[in-house]
């Protein structure tokens, strides 16, 4: 259902095709044919009203629909040419390589360097314990966390405050290193100005990966994202580049919705 | 209701004040049932171990009769070898003869002289031979020995035996006057029972004691926990986390909480047809009450389990999904390890139920009357609310208090098996 999209970059670049996705839900369809290019080192974001599908789309990129229970996914989603959902692929290597922020921070119960750590551990990622040390300081560097952070690598993740808490979640992610960071409606639950620092964050994260962002706040898409899907119903409705979405939409649903007539 | 849906027409105002005294008034009365339902219960309690105390705390204290035996060398060990199995063979009821000779030497009629011996409980010689072999220096030597009086006496002495003459009198009246002489003299006193804490049963009173008993319970309980946890985790993982939900997990689900729910003694009558008559595994063995208990306490582990397995955040099970762990990593390493103090809780509640568990135990066996302290899992053992049955069963009256001074111990196990459910749940808590 993607409307043409004139700023459509060649093939090539594209890190992500999606190719007449379907999601259902038992007997609940979720999502429609969705066809969707992602530009490699931009920020996408997916806005849309509540229950249009967009979370669900981003899920079916590192296939965490597959633990929900009687979700089926159809069609063809292919990263980097590899299809994502080909039986021989591994579904653990996909993770490693499509990294994940929910929308609650959610650390797990344990030390600052153990939540870092446990990607890099579970992956075989570092040799030593010295490389792991490098590994979460690059990280937490990275996640903008390290000066708040370094004196306090022991103390459980949960002792942060909730911006900290959810940077702490972006350097979990990077930790392993993805090539992909998938991020739904991160700032939901932060006030202005954890909001502004992550924002400020994926901003930088954009040099190094291909990030995709659910975002309920038309500001923080227009603010982030270089590129904007916006979905609607199940349908994905129109892409493009983010000045063209919010300046210059062609469909009359995505004006509506960006000047606040539903949604 | 209807207030709020008429066309706005509030209820005069004091008509509303009214329905608020009303509510307060529920309210109220509310919390005044709770208090008094928690104070009901309370009282209860009270009494019940007030009770119990009351009748525990005398089996605390044995009465003991001093006597001054010589320890006759040429009587025990004529050859002056020091041999121990020499020593341990000897006649020390003659010791104990002629040391009540020497004190009373007036009585001389041969009924009067077993009357005078009867004081003694039947395990004093045992106790004399105790004492030369720790310490073969003894022979020879005369010593002021403080030897268990009978469990009469000691009725006597705590004042729990009516004194009376008559022929069905348990001390009859020169028995009576022998005592109070020796009480005169000092040569009767309370002592701590250490014994109650140490032996095994016996048909005496003031020999029994509740070891053997608190050894038996110990075997059978680390049989029911090293069967029970592990099967019990492994199986509320597998149904909660991996198994697909259908028909036949739904099934187990209604089995699993059917069995929870099952009279102990069917599964007595289980182990007794499976274990004991097809299997052949021995009688009165803890091994076979461990096992009957662990099936006992299995329902209840794994509904505990899954309980805590489903009180995890799914938000944890997601952030290790998210950065790649596999399913079993996920469980392994962050569901589990959280739902770890639910499910010991669940387990050590479970254990203790099992802990005070007695008709099962009938069907296999374990109410035999057992005198040696067990040594490992397959010797004939009892455990401790079976011998509570026993004693509870027993006529003498010095068993009466024993009986309560043993369910004494079996709280305070039970009492220290919730501590440690505390404990533990704090300990893993502390961990995260």
């Amino acid at each position: 259902m993607s409307l043409p999209d004139d700023t459509t970059p060649p093939e090539a670049a594209n890190m992500i095709v999606a190719r007449d996705v379907d999601v259902h839900y038992d007997d609940k369809q979720a999502l429609f044919g969705v066809s969707l290019d992602v530009v490699g080192g931009n920020v996408t974001a997916l806005i849309g009203p509540s229950g249009c599908g967009k979370s669900t789309f981003l899920r079916c990129l590192n296939r965490m629909n597959d633990v929900i229970e009687g979700c089926r996914v159809s069609g063809r989603i292919e990263i980097e040419g590899e299809d994502i959902y080909d039986r021989s692929l591994d579904v653990v290597q996909l993770r490693a390589r499509v990294g994940m922020v929910f929308q609650k921070p959610n650390p797990f119960p344990k030390s600052i360097y153990d939540n870092i750590a446990y990607g890099p551990r579970i992956h075989g990622l570092a040799a030593s314990r010295g490389e792991l040390d490098e590994i979460v300081e690059r990280s937490l560097v990275r996640a903008g966390l390290w000066d708040e952070a370094k004196d306090r690598l022991r103390q459980p993740g949960t002792s942060l405050s909730g911006g900290q808490q959810q940077r702490l979640c972006i350097a979990r992610a990077i930790a392993v290193d993805p090539q992909v960071v998938l991020m739904d409606e991160p700032c939901s639950a932060l006030d202005p100005i954890a909001t502004a620092r992550i924002e400020e964050l994926i901003d930088e994260l954009r040099q190094n990966y291909t990030i995709l962002i659910v975002t309920h706040s038309m500001q923080q898409a227009a603010r982030v994202s270089q590129r904007t899907a916006f979905f609607h119903l199940g349908y994905l409705v129109e892409v493009g580049t983010t000045e063209q979405i919010f300046t210059n939409p062609h469909d009359s649903r995505t004006q509506d919705y960006i000047t606040g007539r539903f949604g | 209701m209807t207030e709020t849906t008429a066309p706005s027409r509030p209820a005069p105002r004091a008509k509303r004040s009214g329905r608020l005294a009303r509510r307060y008034a529920a309210e109220r009365r509310f919390r005044a049932y709770g208090i008094a339902a928690i104070a009901l219960s309370i009282t209860f309690l009270l009494l019940l171990f007030g009770s119990i105390l009351n009748q525990a705390w005398s089996a605390l204290q044995q009465t003991r009769i001093g006597l001054d035996i010589h320890f006759d060398a040429a009587l025990l060990d004529p050859d002056g070898t020091r041999d121990p199995a020499i020593l341990a063979k000897a006649d020390y009821g003659a010791l104990v003869k002629k040391a009540w000779r020497e004190r009373f030497p007036e009585v001389r009629k041969r009924r009067d002289k077993r009357a005078l011996r009867r004081l003694l409980s039947v395990g004093a010689p045992y106790e004399l031979a105790a004492m030369a072999s720790a310490d073969p220096g003894l022979i020879g030597t005369t010593q002021r020995v403080w030897l268990t009086a009978s469990d009469d006496v000691d009725m006597w002495l705590k004042g729990k035996l009516a004194e009376g003459g008559g022929k069905r009198a348990k001390i009859g009246a020169k028995a009576l006057g022998w005592l109070t002489m020796l009480r005169d003299e000092g040569r009767l006193e309370r002592q701590f029972n250490s014994a109650f804490f140490t032996a095994g049963d016996s048909r005496e009173p003031e020999l029994a004691g509740v070891w053997g008993a608190v050894a038996g319970s110990f075997f059978t309980l680390v049989v029911c926990l090293g069967l029970a946890f592990p099967f019990g985790v492994m199986t509320a993982v597998y149904l909660q986390e991996f198994a697909p939900r259908n028909r036949w997990t739904d099934l187990i689900e209604v089995n699993t909480n059917n069995l929870a729910a099952v009279p102990s003694i069917v599964f007595g009558l289980l182990g007794l047809a499976v274990l004991l008559n097809f299997a052949g595994l021995p009688r009165s063995a803890p091994l076979v009450g461990g096992i009957v208990l662990a099936l006992m306490t299995l329902p209840t582990i794994i509904i505990a389990g899954r309980a805590a397995l489903q009180a995890v955040p799914p938000s944890i099970r997601e952030a290790a999904l998210g950065v790649g762990a596999s399913e079993m990593q996920v469980v392994l390493h962050h569901v589990l390890p959280l739902a770890m103090p639910g499910i010991l809780t669940g387990t050590i509640l479970g254990a203790a139920r099992a802990l005070g568990e007695t008709a099962p135990l009938l069907m296999i066996g374990m109410v035999a009357f057992i005198v040696d302290i067990p040594a490992d899992f397959t010797d004939p053992a009892t455990a401790l609310p079976v011998q509570i049955y026993l004693w509870a069963d027993a006529p003498e009256r010095a068993f009466a208090e024993r009986t309560a001074a043993a369910i004494l111990v079996l709280l305070g196990f039970l009492v220290c098996m919730n501590l440690a459910a505390v404990m533990l749940r704090r300990a893993f808590e502390q961990r995260w």
